[in-house]
């Protein structure tokens, strides 16, 4: 037999085998599995995936290399911030950064970074994606560090001496950390 | 329910001199306190008729037009008639439009906004849902909620990535998903901070839709989430949350959980037959029916399948309802029934004793709205209003019920029962439950207060 012809045939069996296997296929996912769409996502790399990927768990796992200190983070917030959040995290436009010592209990409750977010990881998150609100996605990731630290240390959950980086940002434990119910079932 | 069963109502100010001995009730009789008449009465025979004329109230059947309040007509006096052949008869109209606009005489009803002043792309508009009939919210007209602008998204440029724990990561193009099978669904959007006003110690006078009109209904159209998640492989062991992105300023983001993807869940294309407008999210949205807005995620970029919730500044800080003992209700996702008097409401104005229709819209993130029920007098009875067909899960549904108004001071409220059995609470047991620092889903009974000049203005309870 000729290569050629050998070929044929090996190419017909292959053909008969995948029809089996999609028939079989078929029947299957006609019983259990959704409707198929037409299938026209494109396959990515992990690696783009990843360039896509902004967002920063409680674990911190998918934070960047890097670090900042509270001295950094003041002179960054002096120039970048101040304008809408004022001095210290207080006044002017936008929201309090800093505040609520007296706990969340009171007839004037102040929900705030230190008194009330839960994690840590969420204020490089947030910063990176949404602040200065004027130039989103323009701080670098040490830049983000120091605005950490700054924040977190007008808030009394750092000391002026730590440097905030992938390993210290995620090991914070927020005041607030247990305060927060999961109310919808599916969420538990 | 109480003091809804009208042969109870002694108070009645229209029971028939002439009656004696034991009456059947008239279609006329008022059905509750305060002069409401039962919902079907313009549906029933010509014997109703016969009866609504007799009520002498206009003489017609017709109701009486709620007027503005800054309108400086006098009530009553009836306009001189028009000539019998205006002059648009007589001369060619207006040439055919690529793209309609509304009437130029109704250009008063308008979003009304609230936002930022050193960002003026942070805030609200509102659905002016006291000029509105029906259900629908004209494209137009739907709320906003952005926290940093409308995105400028060129289409060719926007992406869909789904990632995390699948096995293939995938992108789709806008392209890509207008060719896949579509479905279509009417369903309210509504911000979690809807109506949170209401928080406040005395109530915020302003109109119905600027008080609750951060909620819009649509017809949704676009893909079934599932069959995306299907195609990229989603690891069903593992995968518990979805965290969505949107390619705003802000990349606003919401951890959705996982059941809910494949429970009616879909990404949008289309609002009202046309492409979403841009403050909608256009090219492509998240639409959870019956969830809190901002679950909604708008201008989605992104779907990453993870095992726990990705904890993002929207989903603590924000949207979350601090109650009285400290801690905090978070993933409160489904908007609870809620309903309101659209007309008359606060701005319009009551001209002069007379038939009115009272109408309203209610909803429920739980299912269909099961009945709503209308008071004129504050609550201590309360007669069942006619519900406009049809009744659709997580959608608007638009109420109304008739009442003789004999120019007595009134509060009129409405309050919405869902399927589920859930009935709208008062404001009071509302406050009770969850104090008043919750800021997001409030959704108490609507108080209006009609006054005997027929003014109308906002009151509790
Ligand atoms: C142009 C004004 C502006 C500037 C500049 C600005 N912010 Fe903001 N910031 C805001 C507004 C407005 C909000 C509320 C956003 C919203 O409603 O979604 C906010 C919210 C925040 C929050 C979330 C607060 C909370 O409790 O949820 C943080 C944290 C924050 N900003 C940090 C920063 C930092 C750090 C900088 C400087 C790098 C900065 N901001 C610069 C306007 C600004």
């Amino acid at each position: 037999m000729s290569t050629d012809k050998r070929n044929i045939w090996v190419g017909a069996f292959v053909l008969v085998a995948v029809g089996l296997f999609l028939s079989r296929g078929a029947d299957r996912i006609a019983e259990t599995a959704p409707p198929r769409g037409p299938g026209l996502g494109h396959q990515v790399s992990l690696e783009t995936a990843a360039a896509w990927d902004i967002s920063i768990p409680p674990d911190g796992h998918n934070l960047p290399p890097g670090s900042g200190t509270v001295a950094a983070g003041e002179k960054l917030y002096l120039a970048r911030c101040i304008n809408c959040h004022g001095k210290r995290g207080r006044g002017l436009s936008a929201e309090e950064l800093v505040g609520g010592v007296d706990g969340l209990t009171g007839d004037y409750p102040e929900k705030t970074v230190g008194s009330y977010w839960p994690y840590a990881t969420t204020l490089f998150d947030y910063i990176r994606r949404a602040m200065p609100q004027d130039a989103p996605l323009s701080l670098t990731s040490d830049e983000i560090y120091a605005l950490c630290a700054y924040l977190l240390f007008l808030n009394g959950v750092v000391a002026e001496a730590d440097v905030m980086n992938a390993a210290t940002l995620s090991a914070v434990e927020m005041p607030n950390r247990e305060g927060f119910v999961r109310i919808n079932e599916m969420a538990r | 329910m109480d003091g809804n069963d009208p042969s109870k109502d002694k108070k009645s100010p229209r029971r028939r001199a002439a009656a004696t001995g034991p009456a059947e009730p008239l279609p006329t009789d008022p059905v509750a306190g305060g002069g409401l008449l039962h919902r079907r009465l313009f549906l029933k025979s010509g014997a109703a008729l016969g009866s609504a004329a007799a009520l002498g109230v206009t003489g017609t059947f017709a109701f009486a037009a709620y007027g503005e309040e800054s309108a400086l007509e006098p009530p009553g006096e009836m306009p001189p008639m028009p000539p019998a052949t205006p002059p648009w008869m007589k001369t060619p109209g207006g040439p055919l439009t690529n793209y309609g606009q509304p009437s130029p005489h109704e250009k008063k009803v308008i979003r009304w906004i609230t936002s930022n002043q050193s960002s003026p792309g942070n805030g609200v508009s509102w659905t002016p849902l006291q000029d509105l009939e029906g259900a629908m919210t004209p494209n137009g007209l739907h709320f906003e909620r952005h926290h940093n602008g409308v995105p400028a998204i060129v289409p060719e440029q926007h992406r869909l990535l789904i990632h995390g724990l699948v096995a293939r990561p995938l992108t789709f193009t806008v392209d890509d998903l207008l060719r896949y099978p579509m479905m279509s669904r009417l369903c309210f959007v509504e911000c979690g901070g809807n109506s949170n006003a209401g928080w406040n110690p005395r109530p915020l006078q302003a109109r119905a839709g600027h008080l609750h009109g951060l909620a819009s209904c649509s017809e949704w159209s676009g893909v079934p989430l599932a069959v995306l998640l299907d195609e990229a492989g989603i690891d069903q062991t593992q995968a518990k949350w979805l965290y969505a992105e949107g390619a705003d300023a802000a990349a606003v983001g919401a951890s959705i959980p996982v059941a809910k993807a494949f429970d009616g869940a879909f990404v949008a294309l289309y609002q009202n037959g046309e492409r979403l407008r841009p403050e909608n999210g256009y090219p492509m949205r998240l639409l959870i029916p019956g969830w809190e807005g901002v679950t909604n995620i708008k201008w989605l970029r992104r779907l990453k399948v993870v095992a726990e919730p990705m904890m993002s500044r929207d989903e603590t800080s924000k949207y979350t309802e601090l109650v009285p003992d400290g801690t905090a209700r978070q993933f409160t996702f489904v908007m609870d029934a809620k309903s309101l008097i659209t007309a008359p409401s606060p701005g319009k104005k009551m001209q002069g004793p007379g038939l009115y229709q009272i109408t309203g819209l209610a909803w429920s993130g739980r299912g269909r709205i099961a009945r709503v029920e209308v008071s004129a007098d504050g609550g201590a009875s309360w007669a069942e209003a006619e519900l406009q067909e049809p009744v659709l899960p997580h959608c608007f549904t638009r109420f109304r019920i008739p009442w003789d108004w004999q120019g007595a001071p009134a509060v009129l409220q409405s309050r919405a029962v869902d399927e589920t059995g859930y009935v709208q609470p008062t404001r009071e047991a509302l406050v009770a439950a969850r104090g008043t620092h919750g800021y997001f889903h409030y959704n108490a009974i609507v108080s209006w207060r009609v006054s005997a000049e027929g003014k109308v203005s906002h009151v509790y309870g």
